[in-house]
C-alpha cells in the first residue's frame, strides 16, 4: 500500500509545529524528566513505579499530540494501566526486600554509570540537534484523515504489510503466558495429611492430649507464664519452645517468681535479728 | 520548534534509563529502567514516523509495545521466582555462578 511505505508519492506538506503543540512539549516533557529522575532516585521501589506511571502518562499525551492517537491510547491503557500494574502487584508481593541496598558494590560504579549517561546523552543529542535541526516534517494529516483516519490505517497496515510479524506476536504472546504460568508454578512438595492420618499420628505418639495451655494454674496467661501442675511445679510442655531456647535468661526470674524459689523480701531485715 | 525536540527528549529518556540499569540494585526497578528505555524508543518512532510522513513507525511502536508487554510477564515471573527461592531481589545477591 503506498499510503504507508512511500511516503515520496504524498506530495510534500511541510507539518509545522504549532504553539499550541509547542505549549503542550514544554509542559509535558519537563513531566517525563522528571518522572524518569524521580524513578533513578527514588529509595523505594514503589515510589520509583508511580514516578515512571507519571513519565508514562506524559509520552501517552506526547503521541497523541504527535498525530498518534491510537499509540497514545494503547500507551495509556497498555503500559500505565496494565504494565505498571503488575509492576506493582509484584513489588507488593516482593515488598519486603522493596527498598534499595545503599551500599556500592564494585567501587565507583555509579560515578562511571553517571559519566556514561551523561557522555552517552551528549553524543545522541548533540548529533541528533546537528543533523535533524533542519529536516522539514511531512506530518501524518493524509493518513489520519484518509481510509478512516489513524485507527484504521494502522489496522490494515497490520493485517497486509506486517501481517507475518502480527501472526509472530500471537506465537510470541502465547509462550509468554505459558512461560509465566511454569515459572509461577509451585507444586505442593509433601502430600497434605489427612485428619484420620492427623489423628492417627497423633494416638501413636507419646500424648494422647492436648498440651496444657499456657496460665494455666498461672498468675499471668502470657506465653512466657509456664504452667503449674498440681503440685506447684512447672509443666514442661507448656513452656514454648521458642521462648525456652531464646529467653531462657530473661525467663528465669519469672519462673523462679510463679514456682515460689524467687528471692522473698525478708520482713525482718531493718530488725537486726536475723535469726 | 521542530519535531527534532521529541527525539532530543527521547534520547535522554533513554539515559536515564541505561543510568538506571546501571546504579540500581533492585531488580524490579532495573525492569521499570529497561520500560522507560522501551517508552523512550517508542517516543522517536513516532516521531520518525511523523517526519517521515508514514504509518511505518507506529506499527513498529505498536510492535514494540507487544513484545514489552510480554516481556515484562516473564521477567516479572523471573524475579518472582528468584524471590521464592532466596528471599532477596537484589540483583547482587543472585552470585551463584560467581565462584
Amino acid at each position: 500500500m503506498n499510503l504507508l511505505l512511500q511516503p515520496d508519492t504524498v506530495e510534500r506538506v511541510v507539518d509545522t509545529v504549532t504553539t499550541g503543540e509547542a505549549v503542550a512539549f514544554w509542559i509535558l516533557g519537563p513531566l517525563a524528566l522528571a518522572g524518569a529522575l524521580g524513578m533513578l532516585f527514588a529509595r523505594n521501589a514503589v515510589h520509583s513505579a508511580l514516578w515512571l506511571v507519571l513519565t508514562m502518562l506524559s509520552l501517552g499525551v506526547l503521541y497523541m499530540v504527535q498525530q498518534a492517537p491510537f499509540l497514545g491510547f494503547v500507551q495509556i491503557i497498555v503500559y500505565t494501566g496494565a504494565i505498571m500494574m503488575l509492576f506493582l502487584f509484584v513489588l507488593m508481593l516482593v515488598g519486603r526486600d522493596s527498598s534499595d541496598s545503599v551500599v556500592e558494590v564494585l567501587r565507583g560504579q555509579r560515578l562511571a554509570a553517571a559519566v556514561l549517561g551523561i557522555g552517552f546523552a551528549g553524543l545522541v543529542v548533540g548529533s541528533l540537534a546537528r543533523a535533524l535541526t533542519d529536516v522539514d516534517a511531512i506530518g501524518l494529516a493524509q493518513q489520519n484523515t484518509q481510509n478512516g483516519g489513524n485507527v484504521a490505517n494502522i489496522g490494515e497496515a497490520l493485517f497486509t504489510d506486517f501481517l507475518f510479524p502480527f501472526e509472530l506476536t500471537s506465537a510470541l504472546l502465547i509462550t509468554a503466558a505459558v512461560g509465566a504460568m511454569v515459572l509461577a508454578f509451585t507444586s505442593r512438595t509433601k502430600e497434605k495429611k489427612t485428619q484420620k492420618e492427623l489423628v492417627e499420628e497423633r494416638f501413636r505418639g507419646d500424648r494422647v492430649g492436648s498440651l496444657p495451655g499456657p496460665g494455666v494454674f498461672a498468675t499471668a496467661n502470657s506465653v512466657a507464664t509456664p504452667a503449674l501442675l498440681p503440685d506447684g511445679s512447672v509443666a514442661k510442655e507448656s513452656l514454648s519452645e521458642l521462648i525456652e531456647t531464646t529467653a531462657k535468661e530473661r525467663l528465669e526470674d519469672d519462673v523462679a517468681e510463679v514456682t515460689g524459689t524467687a528471692h522473698q523480701p525478708d520482713a525482718h531485715a531493718l530488725k537486726g535479728d536475723h535469726s | 520548534m521542530t519535531p527534532t525536540y521529541y527525539l532530543l527528549l527521547s534520547a535522554l529518556l533513554f539515559s536515564l534509563g541505561a543510568v538506571g540499569v546501571l546504579v540500581r540494585r533492585n531488580a524490579i526497578v532495573v525492569f521499570m529502567c529497561i520500560e522507560l528505555m522501551l517508552n523512550a524508543v517508542n517516543l522517536s518512532l513516532v516521531t520518525f514516523a511523523r517526519i517521515n510522513g508514514g504509518l511505518g513507525g507506529q506499527v513498529m511502536a505498536f510492535f514494540v509495545m507487544v513484545v514489552a508487554a510480554a516481556e515484562v510477564v516473564v521477567g516479572l515471573t523471573i524475579i518472582m521466582a528468584i524471590f521464592k527461592t532466596r528471599r532477596s531481589a537484589s540483583v547482587d545477591d543472585s552470585n551463584l555462578l560467581k565462584y
